[in-house]
């Protein structure tokens, strides 16, 4: 065998490169069931998603470079000064309109087919998860907790509900739909179980910090736990806490872990900027992904300062987020990068992508000379998924590649 | 119970308020147009599903659908069906096309007008 190709197998297959089809999605004991025509409702959504990032949107460039930048310089006698201005003035450009209202649209479409096929099921999903958490410490909900208005503003991701609420009383319709619409939206790009960032995280644990044998792991906004499940997988001997507000998430993610036989975490829910039940430095990790964006100035200030303190010395805090916005980033990506915030219902995602998270670590006790920097792509099974290490694309803020920012106390 | 929920949920505004990036009607018709793409795509795909089961049964043959060729007759009713077709969808195109030709023509509401009229 030379590695040339054996034209006896020489498909389509051989040189597909769009998104999976849905059957390949990870089941668990918890997952909603699908029907022949939801899954078809689910491939082409994760179509349109790749079709608007690699046929529709590149063209916003042009539309931008040729028409709407020299039509902003012509009127305001100057370039724009921020990635404000870039994206008030692509809101006149007929293009951008036309690629945003596609992308709202297929946003809109995603929820509307997850949520059928979640709530059609509810009542036996919500009976199924019952029997898989009523037994055992796995769960641990509090039904006073308030639900911090950065969450409950406005629906996340367009998502009607949320992450906390719920339509009866043990639903998890709202879990589900994320858990199984998830896949569409990236395209399969975070692999089977939408876990690919967990696994990219483990890998760089396991890679840059070889020694480290952490005994006590906390996840803040672990969400479903899906990306916390291969952190619990790959440190067995750890005891997990998986923390979010949202009640829903929790209760299907402490379902989902057990049917999938991961039994050391513990689903708890609480608001990061008090871990007061935790004491000064019991944790040897803390890990948040995907979640700083989802918080509020404030809050995200407050879980520095409670990370810190439950953090033990040597311990390490990681955070996996999209690139922040530097001076080297042009305006116009920034302001396509912004399209989520504003469009798409992530409120601090702008703002937060300017911070300076290495200051605010700072402030909160780490020491500038202890912080950590660097870059992940979603691990995930070549041979079925698109892998954005391979990826030169770019769908500002949905690729599948992160960066981390981190500190070791 | 929960056929009711989804029926009456799954199709839930999210909080937030909406942007609109056209004018809201014409961005009204392009959602409702996207749907109907999906749509299309799910009927497509059943279709496809369809047709490789019959193969697997051995009650046809896929490369038979390529090779079809219709006869006089069948190509005649398929071609009146076609016409049909497109005389439906663009009913609306045909209407505006006669009314362009129709001259000082009444509103009902007008009518309505003239004949409840006492002395008319």
């Amino acid at each position: 065998m030379d590695g040339s190709p054996d034209l006896k197998n020489a498909g389509p297959a051989q040189t597909y490169s769009g998104p999976p089809d849905y059957r390949v999605v990870g089941r668990h004991g918890v997952f909603p069931e699908t029907t022949h025509d939801e899954i078809a409702r689910l491939n082409f959504l994760a179509h349109m998603n790749r079709h608007l990032a690699t046929r529709v949107m590149p063209a916003v460039k042009t539309a931008w470079e040729q028409r709407a930048g020299p039509a902003f310089e012509t009127r305001e006698g100057r370039p724009p000064k921020d990635r404000h201005e870039v994206r008030k003035a692509l809101l006149s450009d007929p293009y951008y309109q036309a690629w945003s209202a596609l992308r709202r649209a297929t946003m809109e479409q995603r929820q509307q087919a997850g949520r059928w096929t979640a709530l059609r099921q509810a009542e036996t999903l919500a009976a199924k998860v019952e029997a898989l958490t009523t037994t055992g410490d796995r769960l641990e909900l509090d039904p006073t907790l308030p639900i911090p208005r950065y969450v409950s503003a406005v629906d996340h991701h367009c998502m009607p509900g949320s992450y906390h609420r719920e339509v009866f009383p043990g639903d998890v319709s709202g879990a589900a739909n994320y858990d199984s619409g998830i896949f569409a939206t990236t395209g399969g790009a975070l692999g089977r179980f939408s876990d690919g960032g967990g696994h990219a995280v483990v890998n760089w644990v396991k890679r840059s910090l070889p020694d480290f044998r952490p005994r006590h792991i906390l996840d803040i906004g672990a969400n479903l736990g899906q990306n916390v499940l291969p952190i619990a997988q790959a440190f067995p001997d750890a005891e997990v806490i998986a923390l979010d507000v949202g009640a829903p998430m929790l209760r299907y993610g402490a379902a989902r872990a057990r049917s999938l036989g991961v039994e050391n975490v513990r689903f708890i829910q609480g608001d990061g900027s008090d871990l007061s039940r935790w004491p000064d430095g019991h944790f040897d990790w803390v890990q948040t992904t995907m979640t700083l964006h989802e918080l509020s100035l404030t809050s995200m200030k407050a879980i520095f300062h409670e990370i810190y303190r439950v953090l033990a010395p040597g311990g390490i805090v990681l955070h996996v987020e999209q690139p922040q916005y530097g001076p080297d980033m042009p305006l116009f990506e920034q302001a396509m990068r912004d399209w989520d915030a504003f469009y798409n219902n992530e409120p601090f995602w702008s703002t937060m992508h300017e911070l300076d998270i290495d200051g605010f670590m700072i402030e909160a006790g780490f020491d500038r000379a202890n912080l950590i920097h660097g870059g992940v792509t979603a691990v995930v099974d070549r041979d079925v998924f698109p892998d954005a290490a391979d990826d030169e694309g770019e769908d500002y803020g949905r690729k599948a590649a992160w960066h981390v920012i981190g500190a070791r106390k | 119970m929960s056929i009711d929920l989804a029926l009456a949920l799954s199709s839930a505004k999210p909080a937030g308020k909406r942007p609109y990036f056209m004018d809201p009607p014409l961005e009204r018709v392009l959602n409702i147009l996207m749907t109907t793409v999906q749509e299309l795509a799910v009927t497509r795909e059943r279709l496809d599903t369809l047709e490789r089961l019959l193969e697997a049964k051995g009650v046809f043959d896929r490369a038979g659908i390529e090779a079809f060729a219709p006869t006089p007759d069948q190509a005649a009713e398929r071609g009146l069906w076609m016409q049909e077709y497109l005389n439906r969808v663009l009913r609306t195109v045909q209407q505006e096309a006669e009314a362009l030709q129709t001259r000082d023509e009444l509103a009902s509401e007008e009518v309505a007008v003239e004949v409840s009229r006492v002395d008319a």
